[in-house]
């Protein structure tokens, strides 16, 4: 995976959101039953899949399935193949 | 003469018939097995988004998950959720996109069935297979260690007097008060749960591990959120339960004082784990293209949150309830919710079932992993080609599983750890590994010596930590409560840091591996730019 995109930065911004010690007293209850901090990790859960489901959009590395397929050696396929 | 109150064995007829279902499942998935070594330890490389997104969930997700996380909550409050799963949602995804994708297309093109292989070859050394294989199999037998005393532990709390003449039960540790009185020892369960993997596995392979792990992982999360629905509804709702730890313990349902800052961040190391985990590399094997795993690590997150909210919560309601860990064990925390507040025998076995599916997903993938590496990395990797047929290759790996299941299950008998601690220093030598692996796959200046000084590295950290700080305290009378930190922050940070620096320091040290060698282990510049997604 060579070269930077922006979407990384998207997820170093989503490292430093999982520090959420600005919720680190709170006790206060969403929806009624939910702690906060549970409440925020919950969501982050959700935003983390909403981010990978981008990352197959933009920097999905679509040329290593050639370049696998291109193989040399492959031992275990080759039995199959005989 | 006196006679003992029997408690209904119901629980216990459910259990024997869903692991029933599991050797049927075993049977069929052996008539798919095409009888080469290749379809034995990965499937042949067909497997498709579903069936890798189940197995690799279930295999990841274990007694930690369900019973650690419901026993760590007790403990210490909602905050284990950012502790392990959300962090794990983020960077267990980003593990199978750097290294997972990148790592099946290496084993496609040059044959891997293992790690090692792949190490062996991209460092041109048969040492580091020596020095790999035995690092590997020791932190799986801790792993393998958490599904046996997880089932153990579970299966113990919800048969209590169901078998009094033949199970008295043990001594509290400080008190001498009787406890787990006529409930099914965990050395039972043990020696049962691994005998059914291990018949399913022996039939199968990783074909058979895979669909196993598929229809346990959907079990273990519908009981999952049953589960919840019902002890909630026992509580009086979930506004209820909420409200009870509010009333009673309002700490639970925050982290100042129950988890520091510090060893909060320390913690996203830890799911770094998984890129080392040697069954998960299996697993990664089997995908039928690298579009395969699109779907695992967009829904990976997503059902960790609909495994661990529940626990998590469920964990702090035990504390608002009042409800006690039987002798301070707070692995038994879920299993005496289910058994005490459900009072269910029926819904308590499908539960009980459910929990011993997510211990059952792993364990699986884990003795075929052990297999596989023992066949190809020791036994093939010093015999003439030609020396073992299919059969017998197949054969040394089932005979090295039992091997390996007969000491962990030894080990269990000893005097159990808390699962969710074994499991944190698990995954924190396996994650301290990944510095070898990330560097194996994108830094072409990595050296023989910069890998094998990290390896060295991560032991002489990790070994003397994990005494300490696991089986000290572990044998302490009481067990010391909470995390082990060091200057406030997990230990893995420093076995971590320690595996880092030796790799960079020493492979700048050492002269540059033969470009011919490291050529085949990257896709020409060319065709390493990352493309839009069509």
């Amino acid at each position: 995976m060579r070269g930077t995109s922006p979407f990384w930065l998207l997820v170093v911004a989503l490292a430093v959101l999982h520090q959420d010690f600005w919720l680190w007293d709170d006790r206060s209850l969403v929806l009624g039953f939910i702690p906060s901090g549970l409440a925020y990790h919950a969501g982050f859960s959700l935003i983390a899949a909403c981010v990978w489901a981008l990352a197959l959009k933009v920097v999905w590395p679509s040329h290593l399935e050639a370049w696998a397929a291109e193989g040399d050696a492959d031992v275990t396929d080759d039995e199959e193949k005989r | 003469m006196t006679f003992l109150a029997v408690a209904d064995r119901t629980p216990l007829l459910i259990l024997a018939g869903y692991l029933l279902l599991l050797i049927g499942l075993g049977a069929i998935s052996q008539r798919a097995f095409r009888g080469t070594s290749s379809d034995y330890f990965v499937a042949t490389r067909s497997i498709g988004p579903f069936l890798l997104l189940m197995s690799v969930f279930g295999t990841t997700m274990t007694a930690f998950a369900l019973v650690g996380s419901t026993g760590k909550s007790y403990e210490s409050g909602i905050g284990v959720y950012g502790l392990m799963a959300s962090s794990s949602g983020l960077i267990h995804s980003l593990v199978f996109f750097l290294v997972g994708i990148k790592l099946w297309a290496i084993g496609k093109r040059h044959g891997f069935v293992t790690q090692i292989q792949y190490f062996r070859a991209r460092l041109d050394s048969n040492g580091i297979g020596f020095l790999l294989f035995p690092v590997l199999v020791g932190l799986v037998i801790p792993y393998l260690l958490i599904g046996i005393v997880g089932a153990g532990v579970v299966v113990r709390g919800v048969t209590g007097d169901m078998f009094p003449d033949a199970f008295p039960g043990i001594a509290h540790p400080i008190t001498g008060a009787t406890m787990f009185a006529g409930a099914v020892p965990p050395w039972l369960t043990g020696l049962i749960v691994s005998g059914v993997v291990l018949f399913y596995i022996f039939a199968g392979g990783l074909r058979g591990a895979a669909w196993a792990n598929a229809f346990q992982t959907i079990v273990f999360m519908l009981m999952g959120v049953l589960a919840f629905y019902l002890i909630s509804k026992k509580l009086g709702g979930v506004v209820a339960a909420s409200e009870q730890v509010l009333a009673k313990s309002p700490d639970q349902f925050a982290r100042e004082g129950m988890i520091g800052k510090a060893q909060f961040m320390s913690y996203m190391l830890v799911p770094l784990s998984v890129g080392m985990f040697p069954h998960l590399f299996q697993h990664w094997l089997t995908a039928r293209s690298a579009k395969t795993f699109r779907l695992s690590i967009v829904a990976h997150p997503i059902f960790i949150m609909i495994v661990w909210v529940p626990c998590v919560l469920l964990g702090s309601w035990a504390v608002g309830a009042g409800l006690e860990a039987p002798g301070g064990k707070v692995n038994a925390v879920l299993p005496m919710m289910v058994g005490a507040l459900l009072k269910d025998p029926v819904i308590t076995g499908l539960l009980t079932a459910g929990i011993l599916a997510a211990i059952m997903s792993s364990l699986d993938s884990q003795f075929v992993c052990l297999g596989t590496m023992f066949t190809h990395d020791v036994v093939m990797h010093h015999s003439a080609e030609g020396r073992f047929n299919d059969k017998q290759q197949v054969m040394l790996g089932r005979l090295f599983i039992v091997v390996i299941v007969t000491v962990t299950y030894l080990l269990s008998l000893l005097s159990p750890p808390n699962i969710f601690d074994l499991a944190v220093w698990c995954f924190s030598g396996f994650a301290s590994l990944f510095p070898l692996v990330i560097a194996a796959v994108y830094w072409r200046r990595l050296t023989k010596a910069g890998a094998v000084a990290s390896i060295v590295a991560m032991l002489a950290t990790w070994i003397p930590l994990f005494w300490i700080g696991l089986v000290q305290r572990t044998g302490a009378v009481p067990k010391a409560d909470g995390d082990y930190l060091v200057m406030g922050v997990m230990p893995v940070v420093f076995v971590f840091a320690a595996s880092t620096i030796a790799l960079v320091v020493v492979s700048l040290a050492t002269r540059p591996p033969a470009p011919e060698i490291v050529d085949r282990f990257f896709p020409p510049r060319d065709a390493g730019r990352p493309e839009p997604n069509p």
